[in-house]
């Protein structure tokens, strides 16, 4: 058959030569790599003590952003709902209240919002999709925790803290 | 014996059994750690600064660990299995000279439990007996890959003990003597006449025989077929939990402990160091040095053996068959042969 690539490369099964057949030449050069490593600094680092610095495009919790009056900037229009191919967000709307006005920016806001951290695939989609700015997954990893349903996270632990505190 | 000797003897046997323990403990954390550096990590570190408690909390755990011994298991037999395979690693070191003599108000003894003249056919003799803990533990343990291990233990064992005794005759004709002490002595300096005085220099073949047979004999890698995860899930002592596995696993590190000291104190010097004697202290002074050169060697054998393990894959049955009675038993009588025409035909 015709090569496809001209990567091939034909192995040959020689019989082994004197000097490979005592093997000890051979065991000699696997201890020196392997001593070469003893003395490198190792790769892997004490986890909770030290913590690898994220890459700046890192993709982790989600945030519910405010804007620079401390209202909160999500609409409830859906459409991160809508973009998530893992259906993961659920939301219900409210409409804003007279005096509520330093609460949410726009007239309509989410009274529930869901995420369900077992179901995201941190793909970001979500954050493209909003058209007012209002979700980023700039958080953290998402931390263990024992039971599905504290996966779910609510407005309690997605939405940034007041801009006063 | 008096009762003064006889309270030193006992004190030897306690300090010598404490030691060894001491050791197969911190070899357990040596290897990991050792086995993390080699592969780049950072090992246990969490017991303790540099997790130097580790050996202490693996061995609470296993004691509390629930103790289950099988039901279709024989059960004097499969109790018999560990504890024979820890009693004959403790023996082992009865006869190694750990030093030389030392010398307390107006009693002088020996650095040595027991200075028989058949001291090197005595580690032999327990040495064999070694698979016997390995072979009914397995046995008894009445599971298919137990007896598997077992019985791979066993042969692997007759095999190389034959190239391991063959090139030990080597090494005899060269002394002339089967006491260990004598052997130590013998060593004593490290330049006579005009060549090394150790025996690894005048012995490099049955050295080398001797640590591959070591390596087979205390089941280490690349030789740890009785044992090999991957095709008989830990062999002999799948069925084994709590301490009796840990007695297995201290009888693993306390075996490598004494073929180190064994290996040391045949073919490097023993408790003989370079310049022994011209450094002009009083002899319980060089005794206590010497004392610590042993050690220090046996480190360096117990580090190689962590090495070895960490750098070379297991070896396949045949192949290790093949190693054992086509390569080493005919080096070994080479060997043999070579040193008795040196011996005729030179001296």
């Amino acid at each position: 058959m015709e090569p496809l690539s001209n990567k091939r490369k034909v192995l040959e099964a020689k019989p082994l030569n004197f000097m490979e057949r005592i093997y000890l030449p051979a065991i000699f050069q696997g201890l020196a790599i392997t001593i070469k490593h003893f003395f490198r600094k190792p790769v892997t680092i004490r986890y909770p003590e030290e913590k690898r610095e994220y890459s700046e495009n890192f993709r982790g919790m989600h945030s519910l952003k405010r804007d620079e009056h401390g209202r909160e900037r999500c609409t409830a229009c859906g459409l991160c709902a809508l973009s998530c191919p893992a259906e993961a967000i659920t939301m219900i709307a409210a409409e804003r209240q007279k005096g509520e006005e330093d609460l949410y920016r726009e007239e309509k806001y989410a009274a529930v919002y869901e995420i369900n951290m077992l179901r995201c695939i941190f793909c970001g989609l979500c954050e493209e999709a909003c058209p007012k700015e209002a979700i980023y997954l700039d958080g953290p990893h998402v931390p263990s925790d024992y039971l599905r349903k504290d996966f779910i996270y609510g407005k309690d632990k997605l939405v940034e803290a007041p801009l006063n505190q | 014996m008096g009762i003064a000797e006889l309270l030193i003897k006992i004190a030897l046997v306690v300090i010598i059994f404490l030691v060894s323990l001491v050791i197969a403990m911190y070899s357990t954390y040596a290897e990991r750690k050792v086995a993390a550096f080699l592969q780049d990590r950072v090992g246990p570190d969490r017991a303790g600064p540099f997790g130097i408690l580790q050996p202490l909390a693996d061995g609470g755990k296993m004691f509390l660990k629930e103790e289950i011994i099988p039901t279709n298991a024989s059960p004097f037999l499969f109790i018999a299995g560990p504890s024979l395979a820890i009693l004959t690693a403790c023996i082992g070191s009865a006869v190694i000279p750990w030093g030389q003599r030392l010398t307390i108000g107006a009693y002088t003894f020996n650095l040595q439990v027991a200075d028989i003249n058949v001291g090197l056919l005595y580690i032999f003799g327990v040495i064999s007996l070694g698979v016997y803990g390995i072979m009914i533990g397995g046995w008894a343990s009445n599971n298919k890959y137990s007896l598997l291990g077992a019985v791979r233990a066993a042969s692997q064992n007759i095999s190389y003990e034959i190239a391991m005794g063959l090139s030990i005759i080597a090494l005899l004709m060269t002394t002339g003597t089967l006491s260990m002490r004598h052997i130590a002595e013998q060593q004593s300096g490290f330049w006579h006449g005009h060549w090394f005085t150790w025996n690894a220099f005048s012995q490099p073949l049955g050295f080398l025989i001797f640590i591959v047979c070591a390596f087979a004999e205390t089941n280490r890698s690349p030789f740890d077929l009785p044992e090999c995860e991957t095709e008989l899930i830990a062999g002999y002592h799948t069925e084994y939990s709590s301490m009796k596995m840990g007695f297995y696993m201290f009888s693993e590190y306390i075996n490598m402990f004494v073929s180190s000291a064994v290996m040391a104190t045949l073919y490097f010097g023993g408790y003989n160091f370079p310049f022994m004697h011209h450094l002009g202290l009083s002899e319980n002074w060089v005794s206590i040095l010497g004392v610590i050169a042993l050690f220090i060697k046996i480190f360096a054998f117990i580090f190689f053996f962590i090495w070895v393990r960490w750098t070379i894959p297991r070896f396949r049955y045949d192949q290790l068959m093949d190693l054992g009675w086509k390569v080493l038993i005919p080096l070994a009588i080479a060997n043999i042969v070579i040193t008795g025409l040196v011996i005729t035909f030179l001296k």
